[in-house]
């Protein structure tokens, strides 16, 4: 009973040294909360925006007033709401999207790296022909072959977008396989299935964690880079892509900044939040490697 | 030494007819060729007959060996929109593609690598700290969102700079008029470029910065130009040259937004053309075409890097 309390209380002490090693970063710490605020906002947006994203109205593309927040667009619908719900749904689309291509990275990594043999080989040369294809080309033509929509462009992002988690993985598990607590249990005749998920993975949780978060900024990004060119969440559903989208038009560009500079500033803040994030993190959890380079 | 260059290449063949069996099953996928080219009112004997003449009456891997023999020739199919050859499209294309991909890819690394020297010389500083935000900002922009930003400052505010196309039309083209067309889109590249390297060089200068010889250098008393710049830098390069390798597939990736925005007659807008108007062959004749080139790149990169490093270890 004992030992297990022990271990537990251990367990809690690196969780806390991680935790004040974090909040080091004033910057990633200021970031956190922006992301925080943001999910809130995202969340529970139907419950906080003034009008419905999709309600067409009268009042044609206003400038930003105190009735409308950041204005309206040519069909009169409130943009300050749009904003919210884009801001949901692109959040929404990077999380799964980085959710799935993760599951799918660490389990193709933890048989790759310790199985090894003909698993490994093969599962490691379609990952190199995956990572060999322009990634956005790849999206692309996905995008094209099956309709573009909301839940097609999580599973294309989730489905491309593993083989990054999938080498990390396998690294680590190569390296862990070599350590003294892995050989001990092989040794002591433990089955495979509790040294993978019992020893290995939980040692691989930091810098799949870390990975994840530049994973999620890179979905983030796409997403809008596929909806900004069409191929991505369809209209009238807004994205932060698609809202970017309508600044393709000309009079929209030069004289309507209201309609497509926020979902652009929103991208850019969420995508360096989660970046700032990820890189306290990999701090946090690994300060050997800062160590090491001072 | 050769029997780790052997190895490697070796490793790249079934990687290289993976990439073909990906591509073929794509365009296979996307549904029979017969549909795209005939209209609705073609009669079920014709259709068969232009089976039997594309050879789509064989089983599937007969049809993907023949496939696979005509690309090793270098026939890429033709294009379903206007029939001319995919490789012949993608002859015509891939200069300003070139062009586009080297120069951002040249000024990008321009700004990357003194930057992230600097940064790293004088880590844990305030501009250092600069610095390092900065090349996050670089790589949290969308590069449509920087064009947009681009277009309505240098041409609709400003007027300086023309907002698309390779040269202006009906004008006598000449160097400065397509280096004025040039600017925006290799900026918006060059940015994105920077920002993910900056980072990078001042990690792998920070290693060297370390290591033994650098403090001997130190030491001997040649100075901080020197030590920096002879002995700390040779040695970063290294690195700093395998990541161009890397990059290759990304920043391809780039430039098919890129030239979309900026309409950049590359292939990367034949690519978006195509993806938009379904025109397969030629989507999947520049996808085979980029990857085979970024597997030819990753497999010199390597090669260079084990002849350059004679530390590294060959398994």
């Amino acid at each position: 009973m004992k030992k297990i309390s022990d271990s537990a209380e251990k367990k809690n002490n690196s969780i806390r040294m991680i935790i004040k090693r974090f909040k080091r970063h004033k910057l990633a710490v200021a970031s956190l909360y922006f992301l925080i605020f943001i999910t809130i906002l995202a969340v529970f947006a139907p419950l906080i925006v003034p009008y419905d994203p999709n309600q067409v109205s009268t009042s044609f593309s206003q400038p930003p007033s105190a009735k409308h927040w950041l204005g309206t667009d040519q069909i009169g619908r409130d943009m300050f709401s749009r904003l919210l719900y884009a801001t949901r749904i692109s959040l929404f689309v990077g999380f799964a999207a980085t959710v799935i291509s993760t599951i799918i990275g660490v389990v193709l990594g933890l048989v790759a790296g310790y199985f090894g043999g003909i698993a490994d080989t093969v599962i490691m040369r379609i990952t190199d022909t995956i990572m060999s294809f322009p990634y956005i080309l790849l999206v692309l033509v996905a995008a094209a072959i099956f309709e573009p929509g909301l839940w097609n462009i999580i599973l294309i992002l989730g489905f491309v977008d593993w083989p990054g988690a999938a080498r990390l993985v396998r690294g680590n598990v190569l390296s862990l396989r070599e350590s003294n607590f892995v050989k001990g249990s092989i040794v002591a005749g433990m089955p495979s299935r509790h040294i993978l998920f019992s020893e290995i993975l939980p040692n691989t949780v930091g810098p799949v964690l870390v990975y994840a978060t530049s994973v999620f900024a890179i979905s983030i990004l796409d997403e809008a880079a596929l909806s900004f060119l069409g191929m991505g969440v369809q209209p009238p559903q807004a994205s932060l892509g698609n809202i970017l989208n309508g600044a393709e038009s000309i009079t929209v560009l030069t004289g309507k900044l209201w309609l497509w500079v926020p979902a652009g500033l929103m991208i850019i803040l969420l995508v360096i939040s989660i970046n700032f994030v990820g890189d306290a993190l990999r701090d946090a959890i690994d300060p050997s490697a800062k160590e090491d380079r001072i | 030494m050769i029997k780790y260059i052997i190895k490697r290449i070796l490793i790249a063949i079934p990687v290289l007819i993976g990439i073909t069996i990906l591509d073929y099953a794509i365009m296979s996928l996307a549904g029979s060729p017969l549909e795209m080219m005939l209209g609705p009112k073609t009669t079920q004997a014709a259709l068969e007959a232009k089976a039997i003449q594309l050879g789509l009456d064989k089983p599937i891997y007969v049809q993907y060996y023949v496939w696979l023999k005509n690309v090793l020739k270098g026939n890429l199919g033709y294009s379903i929109k206007n029939y001319q050859p995919v490789s012949q499209i993608i002859r015509e294309h891939l200069g300003p593609t070139l062009l586009l991909m080297g120069t951002s890819l040249i000024v990008g690394l321009m700004i990357a690598i003194p930057l992230g020297i600097y940064s790293a010389v004088h880590r844990y500083t305030k501009r250092d700290y600069a610095l390092v935000t900065l090349s996050f900002l670089g790589s949290s922009i969308p590069s449509f969102f920087l064009s947009l930003i681009f277009i309505y400052l240098f041409n609709v505010k400003l007027g300086w700079l023309p907002s698309g196309g390779m040269k202006t039309t009906g004008g006598d083209g000449g160097f400065g008029d397509l280096v004025r067309h040039m600017v925006m889109p290799v900026m918006v590249l060059a940015v994105s470029i920077a920002g993910s390297n900056i980072r990078y060089v001042r990690g792998a200068v920070l290693e060297i910065l370390q290591k033994d010889y650098v403090r001997t250098a130190k030491s001997k008393g040649i100075g901080r130009f020197l030590t920096i710049n002879k002995h700390a830098l040779r040695n970063a390069l290294i690195p700093i040259v395998t990541v161009i390798g890397m990059h290759l597939p990304i920043l391809f990736g780039g430039a098919v937004i890129i030239e979309q925005i900026f309409s950049w007659p590359g292939l990367g807008l034949v690519t978006m053309n195509a993806i938009i108007g379904r025109d397969y062959p030629v989507i999947m004749g520049v996808a085979l075409l980029t990857a085979a080139v970024v597997l030819a790149a990753n497999l010199i990169t390597d090669i260079v890097y084990a002849l350059i490093d004679p530390t590294i270890k060959y398994h």
